[in-house]
């Protein structure tokens, strides 16, 4: 098997002194290796709380959890958080400083990844000098800092202006793609779960339960998030992800 | 005409830069007049036995009473004494309120514990403490700072440690996903993200040492500021107890334009724009 992410009758309880709440009900999926999957629900599913569990920062009340042994994972959260008082360069280093793993080698290819994603003449800016798409690409290169294989994206585009949003996520797409990464992008945007991702899973509302899985199978060229829009069965598979997620409002 | 690529600048531009200028210069001279207008009246009003000089002194008599001082030094003395007194009290005050304030974050059992106590310790005023702090620590300077100390400590606590809980959650959860410790978390994110509450706090705490320090000082000090407004009140040298007040009243605004100035590189280093 190389599946990498391996989910299998998760439950997981919040207790609170209001009483306790499902917010995980029963959940199995896998990912494979390389796959760039999303998770799309109605807001407050639940969708999170997972992401948590995968990264271990939560533990599942019942159920298995498994990560391939030595999978580094990656954590990009609704904002970029960059550190005010950090320049761009602290910032990117900020994750290995934690670890206590940043060396000179780990400092060259922090400025290797700065200069391959346009932003080596912003290292020594600081966050509030920077536009919001560059601030979200410094986010992603923290995270890449880290030789992840695995990515968890936690609506990492939620804090953005809708257009900003389109390029970022184009840009950012692309870049998990060429690093060939597994990603797990979680969202409430449909479209964008469809132009960014190989595989749908498609949750109930809160407690979160699996609906359906969509392969997303689209003919366009090249494929780039950007261009996955304009592919004919996009909107088909938008529809059918609607209509799944049967929202009222 | 606008125009965005013409280095020169516009009609309408100079006319509104002129304008904000004017309003600066106004600004200042209207300022500065309601001091000239206030010593003029009081000289005058005194001069001609309006009101009386004996009790309520006059700018000339505080000038004279002011160059008596100087010139045997006793001035300097009882300046230096106050400052002395305010700056290590404050600084106590700080640093004591911040060091409580990383353990009660640390460890919310003892934060929720000792809420309720910190709530009526704020709420006291911290200067009916002075008489007890005195009997209990002696008649000496120590008292005064501890006093000091006291009235800015709680409040610097209380500030700071709300500083830290309203620190975005997910700062810290990104600290967690690269595996950081709770140590880590502490000298990463919260506190370079509560410096301009510290500073704030210290802002705050200038005038509350102050207070400390005067009411100490009023109570048991052989010299300071605070020693010289009593001392000359009882024995109706109005003269030296209105000066001592001017004198105060420049004191706590240079310390504050000092933090002021201190807050400004701290925060231009931090985010620099």
């Amino acid at each position: 098997m190389n599946n990498i992410v391996e989910i299998k009758d998760m439950s997981l309880i919040y207790n609170t002194p209001e009483g306790e709440t499902l917010a995980v009900d029963n959940l199995s999926l896998s990912i494979k290796k390389g796959e760039f999957v999303a998770i799309v629900g109605p807001s407050g599913c639940g969708k999170s709380t997972i992401l948590s569990v995968i990264a271990g920062l939560l533990k599942p009340t019942t159920g298995i959890v498994n990560v391939n042994t030595n999978s580094i994972i990656g954590y990009m959260l609704q904002k970029d958080y960059l550190f005010e008082w950090r320049n761009i360069f602290d910032n990117v280093c900020l994750g290995l400083e934690i670890q206590k793993k940043l060396t000179e080698e780990e400092k060259n290819y922090a400025h290797k990844l700065l200069e391959q994603y346009g932003l080596s003449d912003f290292e020594k800016s600081y966050p509030s000098q920077l536009s919001g798409g560059m601030r979200q690409r410094a986010a992603l290169i923290r995270t890449l800092m880290l030789k992840p294989e695995i990515l968890l994206l936690d609506e990492p585009f939620s804090a953005l202006d809708y257009q900003t949003r389109l390029s970022v996520s184009d840009e950012i797409g692309t870049i998990i793609k060429k690093e060939k990464k597994t990603a797990i992008l979680v969202t409430h945007d449909i479209s964008e779960a469809i132009s960014l991702s190989d595989k749908v899973f498609v949750l109930t509302k809160r407690p979160a339960k699996l609906k359906s899985i969509y392969e997303i199978n689209l003919t366009a060229e090249n494929r780039t998030p950007m261009k996955s829009r304009e592919a004919p069965e996009f909107k088909d598979y938008f529809n059918n992800i609607w209509k799944e997620l049967d929202v009222h409002v | 005409m606008y125009d965005k690529n013409s280095n020169e600048i516009s009609q309408s531009q100079k006319i509104y830069l002129q304008k904000l200028k004017r309003r600066k210069i106004n600004i200042t001279i209207s300022r500065f007049l309601i001091l000239v207008i206030i010593f003029s009246a009081w000289e005058i009003t005194a001069n001609l036995g309006i009101i009386d000089p004996f009790i309520f002194s006059s700018p000339s008599r505080m000038f004279k009473a002011l160059i008596n001082m100087l010139k045997d030094g006793s001035l300097w003395l009882h300046i230096g004494i106050t400052l002395f007194e305010t700056v290590i009290g404050f600084l106590l005050g700080t640093f004591i309120g911040v060091g409580v304030a990383i353990i009660m974050w640390w460890n919310k059992f003892i934060s929720d514990v000792l809420e309720p106590y910190l709530v009526v310790l704020n709420s006291l005023p911290k200067t009916a403490l002075a008489p007890i702090i005195i009997v209990w620590m002696g008649n000496n300077m120590s008292s005064i700072i501890v006093v000091a100390l006291l009235t800015s400590v709680i409040v610097t606590l209380l500030s700071v440690y709300d500083g830290f809980m309203h620190i975005d959650e997910d700062k810290i959860k990104l600290i967690k996903t690269f595996g950081g410790t709770k140590k880590q978390i502490l000298f990463k994110v919260i506190l370079p993200a509560s410096i301009p509450t510290m500073v704030n706090a210290l802002k705050i705490n200038i005038g509350l040492s102050y207070v400390g320090v005067i009411v100490g000082e009023f109570l048991v000090a052989k010299a300071g500021l605070g020693y010289l407004i009593t001392y000359s009140s009882q024995t109706f040298k109005l003269d030296v107890v209105m000066l001592s007040v001017i004198i105060l009243a420049i004191l706590s605004a240079l310390m504050y334009q000092a933090v002021s100035i201190i807050e400004k590189l701290i925060l231009k280093k931090i985010n620099p724009q």
